[in-house]
């Protein structure tokens, strides 16, 4: 990084001195811009926060109904100072953002969190051109090779019917907010009932409120017992694994669905009766795809396996380097540990 | 092959026993019995030949991936297992072809090993090329020297035992030793008759457990007998039909490794089975690390025979004159082990003697007094008991010397494999030596899941340097290190090297500075023979 450079690393986060703000601080500034609503992006306390408006509701779920939110939609430019700020989808969750920075003709990317493929929660993924891109890279090894979405879609119902079929009842773990509701979308609801915990179903009304399609999900109320009879299927977040909620669908089996699920070690700790890889992020393919479709001439990469992306970027002849994160993010116990606290996803 | 990968995803995705065995019994009913033989084979992690060096893998796999060196490296980092990595990172099959196990085993596994260079990369290509991802991984397990399912050799055998309708114990005793995965093996231990031919084979051992609560178990009286509990390996010494094999509990044939024993036990009768303990012995048992240089040695020169000479400590005798004895009383069965070593009186047989347990304060008394004996605790045997099978809790006890313990400094970390792929859990410790800390000793286990979570993401917050996959960290963190005893080294900076280090506890109560001194572990070695608490 460079001292006269658009966006600086500083100990609140990513901060423009040009615009006077932040993009996705990890405390509390005069205003910040945020690309999605996830707590490890989207943190309380801020002055002012600026969002896409298509995130409008889920933010104010998270932030509370004091935040100071001004929304900007999707394209829409807004100057800010002398920066002409606007906001583009990346494809993550609802509302989710990549936010556009252009100063002097250079313009400037933060993907925030993204993926290319395909999920009909959210609007998709648009590439947008730009002098510098800060990219993600949670998932920035070559062994992350996402599986089709319909494939692995395909493995859940049948795994849901084969249950269903045993007398047992489908518990699936995935974060509340985004997970839970691709999750829903790609299910065949035809094979039986669907419940949802309450901090799945909050973010559904959500997601339905915004035009979001989702199965009909009853939530999980206090009294609901399930013997395995019913064939029914539970969404719910990671944290109700293993807790007594749980022993309301006895007998029932358990899987889950993240990218980390990917690799072995991941899934047997997680030790769920099924994995299912399932990524909101870039697996690396498509991460060096995007890089590549920006034409950026220096490329910052930053939450997760930034050194390594940024040294293969470098040998492969572009000017690249990793931005530290607070963020221990590379690894998915910190992120599934702290997800529910911190709405973190993977 | 599908069949197998199928068998193997359904016991990978599950942890309960109930599920596994539901699994391993669909397979077995349905698999015909060359299949199911190498089935047996793999599961009960008997060793393949190992056919390629992983050297050679990696390189293969990484060329084939198009990725640099230190890529590939980052990679299997992050996965922890080299298979899974390889898997991973190769481009998908073109070409997938369903092999049915044991033509695979035969073609694909075996072959390599007698294959040329060139032939052999050809052949593990074309073989990633055929198959599916999940076949793939398998493949490289095998390749690189065995897969481990998380299922135990115990629960094969209780499938097999309600495939079959024999006893578990029957079945335990024909999978056992060595044997061939053949179709006729299969037959033979499924078959419900029992006349088998088992000339070479060991019994299943019995293991004791810990005794975790000596003062509230019951296991003292005139009921039960004490022995010391010998730091050697645990082996079964076989005479039958003018043949002497020797079987260590791993169920390796470690006969050629001891020339000694195999001499000694010709003046043993035929149809005789001795259990007990290979100990270096020099007018009594010298520490572990001279049975070390042993080990793995086949055909020992003369000099090591010399400087490191073994014994065995017997202390059961579960085969007599041709008959299975080991439902008789233990107090039986060690009378007739005590003539029979009389009667052989050779020095390299010793009979492990029996020692009294009347109470629980004279256990106490001689657990106190084990390390001056070179033992590394006592052992509780009900006097009635039979040999059993495995670790069953109960008749057998073992009651370790409390270990020592140095309070150490966590200096680098490095990512684990397996269940803690990615985390790191991998540690290095160091202790004060003139105002610096030195490392000291290496410990991976001891820690709760979410203990290891903690020190993981202070690891990745407090990362003062990596260096390849290594990190070091700001010394702030204090664990308490247990180990079992203590020698001088060359090798190690701190000059001394430790055995079975393990984490006993984090002290968050205690800053680094706190931590051990080089002078304090010093005084624990044996030579230096003072109190070790003192300077604490």
């Amino acid at each position: 990084m460079q001292p006269n450079d658009v966006i600086q690393p500083t100990a609140q986060g990513l901060f423009c001195p040009r615009g006077n703000f932040y993009i996705d601080p990890w405390r509390p500034v005069e205003r910040a811009l945020v690309t999605h609503a996830h707590a490890d992006h989207a943190r309380w306390g801020c002055d002012a926060y600026m969002v896409a408006s298509e995130g409008l509701g889920v933010f104010r779920a998270r932030l509370g109904s004091e935040a100071r939110i001004e929304t900007l939609s999707y394209g829409e430019t807004r100057t800010i100072n002398d920066v002409n700020v606007s906001f583009h989808p990346a494809g993550h969750i609802l509302g989710s953002a990549q936010i556009r920075l252009e100063v002097d003709g250079e313009v400037w990317v933060v993907t925030g969190d993204y993926k290319t493929g395909l999920d009909p929660t959210c609007a998709p993924y648009e590439p947008v051109r730009c002098t510098v891109m800060i990219t993600e890279s949670t998932f920035g090894l070559p062994v992350y090779r996402w599986p089709d979405p319909a494939v692995v879609f395909e493995a859940v119902n049948a795994w849901w019917r084969e249950n269903a079929a045993a007398g047992l009842t489908s518990v699936v773990f995935g974060y509340a907010l985004g997970k839970a509701q691709r999750l829903l979308a790609g299910l065949d609801a035809t094979i039986g009932p669907v419940y949802t915990h309450g901090a799945v179903e909050a973010m559904c009304e959500v997601y339905r409120a915004a035009g979001v399609s989702l199965p009909v999900t009853r939530r999980v109320e206090r009294d609901i017992r399930l013997n395995g009879s019913e064939g029914a299927l539970v969404v719910a977040p990671p944290s109700a694994d293993d807790s007594p909620w749980m022993r309301r669908f006895q007998p029932y089996a358990t899987a889950f669905a993240s990218g980390w699920m990917l690799v072995r070690g991941a899934r047997r700790r997680r030790a769920v009766d099924r994995g299912f890889v399932l990524s909101d992020h870039v697996d690396w393919p498509s991460l060096l795809a995007a890089v590549e479709a920006s034409g950026a001439e220096r490329v910052g990469v930053t939450h997760g396996n930034a050194a390594v992306v940024a040294r293969f970027l470098n040998e492969r002849g572009r000017t690249a380097w990793a931005i530290p994160s607070r963020y221990t993010g590379e690894n998915d116990d910190d992120s599934s540990a702290s997800a529910e606290e911190t709405g973190g996803a993977s | 092959m599908k069949a197998f990968s199928a068998l193997y995803r359904r016991l990978d995705e599950t942890n309960k026993t109930s599920r596994k065995r539901e699994a391993l019994v669909d397979y077995f009913r349905a698999a015909p019995p060359e299949s199911a033989a190498w089935a047996v084979f793999i599961l009960t992690g008997r060793k393949i030949k190992r056919a390629l060096p992983t050297s050679l893998l990696r390189a293969w796999a990484r060329e084939r991936a198009g990725l640099p060196e230190w890529l590939f490296e980052e990679s299997y980092q992050a996965v922890g297992d080299l298979a899974e990595t390889v898997a991973l990172l190769l481009p998908p099959a073109a070409n997938e072809r369903a092999w049915r196990l044991p033509e695979f085993m035969a073609e694909r596994v075996l072959a390599l090993s007698t294959a040329g260079e060139s032939e052999r990369r050809a052949l593990v290509e074309a073989t990633w090329n055929e198959l599916s991802a999940p076949e793939r991984f398998l493949f490289n397990k095998l390749l690189t020297g065995g897969l481990r399912v998380g299922v135990s050799e115990k629960l094969v055998i209780q499938a097999l035992a309600e495939v079959a309708g024999v006893p578990a114990e029957v079945i335990a005793h024909r999978v056992t030793g060595d044997w061939q995965p053949t179709g006729a093996f299969y037959h033979a231990l499924i078959a419900r008759e029992t006349s088998d031919a088992l000339s070479g084979r060991p019994y299943p051992f019995y293991l004791a457990s810990q005794l975790e609560r000596p003062e509230s178990t019951p296991v003292f009286g005139p009921d039960w007998s004490a022995e010391w509990k010998w730091d050697g390996i645990r082996a079964q010494l076989i005479r039958r039909e003018n043949r002497t094999t020797l079987w260590s509990r791993g169920e390796e044939m470690v006969t050629p490794a001891f020339p000694e024993l195999e001499a000694a036990a010709e003046a043993l009768p035929n149809g005789c089975v001795l259990d007990g303990e290979v100990l270096v012995w020099n007018n009594g048992p010298l520490p572990f690390g001279a049975l070390q240089r042993r080990l793995g040695r086949k055909n020992p020169g003369k000099t090591l025979l010399r400087d490191a000479p073994v014994i065995l400590m017997a202390y059961d005798l579960l085969e007599y004159l041709g008959a299975d004895i080991r439902e008789q009383p233990l107090a039986v069965r060690r009378e007739r082990l005590r003539a029979v070593l009389s009667a052989v009186a050779s020095d390299r047989l010793l009979l492990s003697p029996a020692l009294p347990a009347e109470s629980f304060a004279a256990v106490a008394a001689l657990r106190a007094k084990a390390a001056a004996h070179g033992a590394e605790g006592v052992m509780l045997k009900r006097v009635r008991s039979p040999y059993r099978v495995g670790r069953v809790r109960g008749d057998w006890w073992k009651w370790k010397v409390d270990p020592m313990t140095v309070d150490a400094v966590l200096l680098y970390a490095q990512r684990g494999h397996g269940r803690r792929a990615g985390l790191y859990t991998d540690y290095s410790f160091g202790i004060w030596k003139n105002g610096e800390l030195v490392p000291f000793a290496k410990a991976y286990s001891g820690l709760t899941d979410a203990e290891i979570r903690e020190v993981d993401a202070f690891i990745r917050t407090h990362t003062v340097e990596a260096f390849g996959p290594v990190r070091t960290v700001e010394p702030r963190l204090v664990f308490e290190l247990g180990f079992e005893g203590i020698r001088r080294s060359t090798r190690h900076k701190s000059g001394l090297a430790v055995r079975f280090p393990r984490i006993l506890r984090r002290r968050t109560d205690k800053r680094p500075e706190e931590a051990d001194t080089l002078e304090r572990v010093l005084a624990l070695l044996p030579e230096a023979g003072s109190d070790p608490e003192a300077g604490r």
